[in-house]
């Protein structure tokens, strides 16, 4: 389908839509919602062309055609594919690790007071740390390579699934606890039968929200120090004073965090089947 | 044998106390069914989720088979008046769960809750979700999963109070059938005196809060019982009035 076309069914479409406008714009339908997005990133994407060289120095910003040749380049000549992959790998185990880690650690601290009151000042003391200022500490420690880029993606994921996951252990409803234990339920049988259930959709905002974290972990991990890697990427457009380049780059790495966050929704919406038939 | 000797509760919240209940002293015999009939809010629940060993009291000892519950009473089956069902299960495996809590297969655990299920004429339900049910379903779904894994006592807790007047008798007439194959220990908090003559051995008055017996009474009206023709026998209503004699005395002082 050409961009005219595109154009042509979407301002069809926008005629419907005003139509029955009594219904609310909230309630446009799916399609028509996608194609009313897409015209707003065409539109971004005109203002941005025609702007360049006009009202900025396209050496600063470059323009969506540049940027667009670059991206098929880096595809057709699949040069891409290499930093590509550094990055998702480095952010998806990265992700993994600091999930997992946060979850252990929600659970294990929300069902025990005593630990929780405990390590309550370390925690936050933790947190409050700037960990993007680990990143030399950990290329220090696990080298130039993948695994420094994994450690960093990892640290900034753990937190927030941590505090998610301990939340919603807390939230537990004490009743359905008590009723299980009268059924002879075991410590085990209480935690993966009550607890992980009920504390999966506080787990899933969590989740979701540290997507964009671990991607931005691993990509500082390259910036800093890294041969590949779509951070990499980005770093060595900069100093080739390539605007183009670190377009192209932010663009995959855009596309990369919404395929992830993509992949968690649909996990949730597998795990929670019961919530949408409650509606 | 369930024995509460001078079982009293306190409940603290800042500086208010609330005294739940006070000096209750009780034995309920094995085998046997009680009604435990007060105004609301007496503290009559608080007496289960005591012998239930979900909290201890504040004073005395509540003894199960001649031992101090000190933790949870895993011999007894509780049917609290909230519907403690799993939201993000199904009807049947919210019944099923606690074979499947005991590590019964998948196979023998469905074919032992549909037959329960059944019973509580559920059947047709086993794959919705506690959401889609009406509270007197809920209540049928946790009283079938109580019934399932048999346990030697019942602590009910008012649970048939969200039923219609035709199911209820239903309900009376299962418990009463499967206490017969059973004889499991029915503890029986209940509002309505209809209900307690017509299911119990023996009926305890409870007076308003603070909870202490004000009156026990055996209902020696002879079994089987016919739910629904019971009621209009002259001992029955003797045993109603007399009862409702010593009961009504806490309503009109509550009214005041």
């Amino acid at each position: 389908m050409s961009q005219d076309d595109i154009g042509a069914a979407a301002i069809d479409e926008i005629e419907t839509a005003a139509g029955d406008s009594e219904a609310g714009l909230g309630s446009v339908s799916r399609p028509v919602m996608l194609v009313l997005q897409i015209l707003v990133g065409f539109a971004f994407m005109a203002v941005w062309y025609a702007s360049s060289g006009t009202l900025v120095d396209s050496f600063m910003i470059s323009d969506p055609v540049a940027v667009a040749r670059k991206t098929y380049g880096w595809f057709a000549s699949g040069e891409i594919y290499e930093h590509m992959w550094a990055t998702i790998y480095a952010t998806i185990i990265g992700f993994v690790i600091g999930s997992l880690a946060g979850i252990v650690g929600g659970v294990m601290l929300g069902l025990s007071p005593f630990l929780s009151r405990l390590l309550n000042p370390y925690i936050w003391a933790f947190n409050a740390l700037p960990k993007v200022a680990l990143a030399p500490l950990f290329i220090l420690w696990f080298g130039l390579g993948i695994e420094s880029k994994i450690a960093l993606a990892a640290v900034l994921v753990v937190f927030i699934v941590f505090v998610n996951t301990f939340a919603g252990v807390r939230e537990v409803d004490h009743d359905l606890v008590d009723s299980l234990k009268l059924m002879k339920a075991s410590r085990w049988q209480l935690l993966t039968k009550v607890v992980l259930p009920s504390a999966t959709s506080w787990i899933f905002v969590g989740l979701k929200t540290a997507v964009p974290y671990a991607v931005i972990g691993t990509i500082i991990g390259e910036l800093i120090a890294a041969n590949k890697g779509l951070g990499y990427l980005v770093q060595k457009a900069g100093s080739e004073f390539d605007t183009a380049g670190v377009f192209a780059a932010l663009v995959v790495i855009a596309i990369i965090a919404v395929i992830i966050n993509e992949l968690v929704g649909l996990l949730q919406s597998r795990l929670e089947n019961w919530k949408v038939v409650s509606r | 044998m369930i024995e509460l000797q001078n079982i009293s509760k306190t409940f603290r919240k800042n500086k208010d106390e609330v005294h739940a209940v006070k000096k209750v002293d009780l034995s309920i015999e094995p085998h046997s069914i009680v009604a435990l009939i007060g105004p609301s809010g007496c503290g009559k629940s608080t007496l289960l989720n005591m012998i239930a060993g979900l909290y201890p009291p504040s004073g005395g000892k509540v003894f199960y088979d001649g031992e101090q519950v000190t933790t949870v009473n895993t011999h007894a089956g509780y049917m609290t008046q909230k519907d403690n069902l799993l939201p993000w299960r199904n009807v049947i495996d919210n019944v099923s769960l606690p074979l499947e809590l005991a590590g019964v297969s998948k196979e023998e655990r469905y074919e032992r809750t549909r037959k329960m299920l059944a019973e509580v004429s559920l059947d047709g339900f086993e794959e919705k979700f506690s959401s889609e049910l009406s509270g007197g379903m809920r209540k049928r779904a946790c009283l079938a999963r109580m019934l399932l894994y048999e346990p030697q006592a019942l602590l009910l807790d008012e649970p048939f109070a969200a039923l219609d007047a035709q199911l209820r008798l239903a309900m009376h007439d299962l418990l009463l059938k499967l206490w017969t194959e059973k004889r499991q220990t029915i503890l029986l908090v209940t509002h309505d005196l209809v209900e307690a003559v017509t299911l119990a051995d023996r009926i305890v008055v409870f007076s308003k809060r603070p909870a202490t017996v004000t009156y026990d009474e055996v209902v020696d009206i002879p079994r089987p019982r016919d739910v629904r023709e019971v009621r209009f026998t002259k001992k029955f209503r003797d045993i109603y009035n007399s009862v409702w004699e010593h009961l009504k005395d806490q309503y009109d002082e509550e009214r005041i």
